[in-house]
Formats: structure tokens, sequence, C-alpha cells
């Protein structure tokens, strides 16, 4: 225990340094749901000095997911042919005309819990169509991939896929390249990263000067991955590092990579909040085409708008923390959730609706 | 969504395996990590284990788990 608290003690002095030497407020970017909970839950927020501010960044593939994919999603789900088999984060996410959760009435939408489950259900419903909202990031994007390639080695052609994957490392390019950005450096996600290594990040530092730290979801590894950035801001170097070493590796899995790669390929996409990013969204190859879903119905999918008043987008990119919004806890609540920031668990406006947010000195 | 659950693989043929966290089994995959023998704790996210984890690491990671699945019981789960 004690040795814990000396690691505690030896990262925050290295914030405090940090912000004395800087002389002017840190940001540091989460892109991560998972650490935006644990930071959270944890109240980590409340032990950092004053002047370093960590921002929630499109770190939750539910709320990055642009509001066009999710109004193909409802528009597929009024059909009689269709069967929607989907993650249960995507269920409540409204968009035009309800949420999957209001069409599940009609019973044709079913919550899975892997992508083999949505394989199966079309293997149980020959005569419907069942349609996967594949959304996720690399984490996820080869679990999509394994069954796609098993339904074409198994001809089953009643399956198909909505790809909403998306790619890490274009969305932290993207923010970097806007103008408005405040963004200091990156705390990496643990768990895409177990699939596409910390290596990955290589090119953030590189291109941008901006230390990259992969770090798992315990509050001290949290807190020493904050430590270690900011003793690289201190000492004016950008570095890439991993704090997660039981889990990430350099490379990453290569045979989730490889099968990510024989699958699909990387197109320009948008996001909620960040627009469209080159190569940021996984489009399945030729090969597989008929899988497609986009192409099975021949839609074409067009950037959908935010709920009016919703700022996810803003929230998203680091621009305003949640209360900033003027739905915050009146119309918008877990119960009700107006934006998908607030529908998703991971999302910044659901941690915050209910961990709250007061640093020790307000 | 992109948490990953630690969990020991209880059964294992071919990939096919069974997982158990916490007293929870459920089926999942190891195609994607060839190394994953019987008996070895690995991370389990959308049904496939991804990567081999330590004891320590599993035991904090559920901890999480128990936490957002509790905040989730009037919501939805979290998938994978
Ligand atoms: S509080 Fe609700 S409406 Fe406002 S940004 Fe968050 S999800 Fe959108």
């Amino acid at each position: 225990m004690d040795f814990m608290l000396d690691r505690i003690h030896k990262a925050q002095t290295l914030c405090n340094a940090a912000c004395e030497k800087m002389g002017r407020q840190i940001n540091i970017m989460e892109v991560c749901g998972t650490h935006t909970v644990s930071i959270f839950r944890n109240g980590i927020r409340s032990t950092l000095p004053r002047k370093l501010k960590l921002l929630t960044g499109p770190g939750c593939p539910v709320c990055v997911t642009d509001q066009g994919y999710i109004d193909t999603v409802l528009q597929l789900a009024d059909r009689d042919d269709c069967l929607i088999a989907t993650y249960g984060d995507m269920v409540r996410v409204p968009g035009r005309g309800g949420s999957l959760e209001t069409k599940r009435t009609k019973a044709n939408v079913k919550v899975v819990l892997s992508s083999e489950d949505a394989l199966q259900l079309a293997k149980d419903n020959p005569n419907k169509i069942v349609v996967f909202v594949a959304v996720g990031f690399e984490t996820t994007a080869p679990a999509t991939a394994v069954v796609v390639k098993e339904a074409a080695a198994g001809s089953i052609n009643n399956f198909c896929i909505l790809s909403g994957h998306k790619l890490v490392v274009p969305a932290m390019r993207a923010l970097l390249s806007g103008k408005n950005h405040n963004i200091d450096a990156f705390l990496c996600p643990g768990h895409v990263s177990v699939i596409i290594g910390y290596g990955a990040f290589a090119e953030i530092v590189e291109d941008f000067g901006r230390p990259c730290v992969v770090a798992g979801f315990e509050p001290l590894q949290i807190i020493e991955g904050l430590g270690e950035i900011c003793q690289q801001l201190s000492a004016g170097k950008a570095e890439l590092k991993s704090v997660y070493p039981a889990v990430v590796t350099e490379q990453g899995n290569t045979s989730a990579q490889k099968i990510i790669a024989e699958c699909f390929e990387p197109v320009d996409g948008y996001w909620r909040g960040l627009g469209k990013i080159e190569k940021s969204t996984l489009k399945l190859k030729d090969k597989y085409s008929r899988f497609d879903g986009l192409k099975r119905f021949n839609i074409t999918e067009t950037p959908g708008e935010d709920t009016s008043g919703c700022r996810c987008g803003e929230v998203l990119c680091g621009l305003i923390e949640p209360p900033e919004c003027g739905l915050f806890g009146k119309s918008c609540t877990p119960q009700t959730p107006v934006g998908p920031c607030m529908v998703s668990s991971e999302g910044a406006c659901a941690a915050w609706f209910k961990y709250g947010q007061k640093r020790k000195d307000e | 969504m992109c948490l990953a659950i630690p969990a020991r693989i209880v059964e294992l043929e071919g990939d096919k395996a069974v997982v158990d966290a916490m007293g929870n089994r459920w089926k999942a995959r190891t195609t994607l990590l060839a190394e994953a023998k019987l008996g070895d704790l690995v991370l389990i996210h959308a049904g496939f284990a991804i990567s081999l984890v330590d004891e320590e690491e599993a035991k904090e990671t559920w901890q999480l788990i128990a936490e957002i699945n509790d905040f989730n019981q009037t919501q939805n789960r979290v998938s994978g």
C-alpha cells in the first residue's frame, strides 16, 4: 500500500512541477471511453493540480458515430425483411423518428454480445436479412472481420454489416490539425492499443510533437500515465510510452491486424463533431462487398445533423465540458438522453452526470 | 464499448472456448489469439480473446466492470 502511495505521490509531484514550469493550463486528452469512466469513478480529476485539465476526446465509439449512420440503421429497422443485430450501447441512441429501442416493439431489433451471435441470428432466420450494426474502433473491428469471412466461407447470404468501424489515429490527427484545439498530449486508449500496438501512435509524436502515453484503466496507471506526460512536457519533450506493459506491446495483436486488413480498407468517413476525416472509417473490400449493407440496400449515407440543442460534437472535441450544454441535467439525463454522449455509459455527459465533478479547491 | 473483459479459459476446443469471469461463464473464440491455452487469463472483447492478461490486471478490471454494470442496470449493457 505504501508503495502505491509513493507511486501516486511521485506522479503528482511531476504533474505539479509541470504546471509550475509551464505557467499556463495544461490540457491532456483521453481518447477512450473506459478511461473516461475510470477517471470519473476514481475521482482522479480532484487529485490533479488546478492547472492540469483532462479533456474527454472522441473515445466512445457510440458517441462518435455520425447521425447519418444512426438514421440509416433506423431506416433499415423499419423494413419487414430485416433483422437488426446490434450491441446494446446503440439501442437508445436517438435518431430521426425514434431510436432502436422504440423500434424494438416490432421485434426486429436484437441485442447481441458478439459478432458471432449476429451471424448465428442469420443462420437461425433464413427468411430475414440480418443487418449487423458494426460499430467500434480497432478493438471491435477484428470480431466483425472474422464473421464476415465465415459468412463468405459458409455462403450465409442473408447476412450483411453496416460498417461504422472507426480508426483512432486519424481522429487524433484531425483534432491536432484543427485550428482551435488546445491539446498538449494524449493519454492513449488501452484496449485499442492491444490491437494496434503502442507503436501506432508514433506518427502523432513525430508529426505533431505531442506526447502519447498508453495507460490501462487502474487509477494508479492513469495517474502514472499523466505523470509521465507531465514529465515530458516539463522537459519540452514528446515521446511515445506505454505504462500498460502487462497487456500492450509495441506491435499489438498482429493476427487481428491481418484480418482487419484482409476484409477492410480505410476510407474517408464522417464522425460526429469532427466531420469528414480522411481514411478514418473501415469499409469492406470489394471481395466481401456482398456483405456490405449499404450496397445491398443501395443506400448512400449522408452525414446527419445532431439533435437540436445537443452539443455532443463540441464535447467530443474537448471544446466544451458537458455542463456547458444548456440541456445537460435538464431535458438531457441518462433516463431521457438527447445525444449519444448521455446514452452511452462511456459517454462524457453520462459519466459527468453520474459522478459529478468538483475539484477539491472549488 | 472498447472495454475488454478479463476471463479465464475453462474449456477449449479448436478456437472455441468457454470463459469464466467472476463466476459468469460464456462462449468466446480464440481465433485472434492462437497462443491461448486452457487455463489462460485472456481479455475478451465482442466475443473474441484479444490478448493474454495477468492476474492482478484482471482483478482491477473486474472491479471496474462491476461498477459500470451497476451504472447500466437502469440503462443498457456495455457490449463486448
Ligand atoms: S448533455 Fe445531452 S444534449 Fe448536451 S451535449 Fe451531452 S448528450 Fe448532447
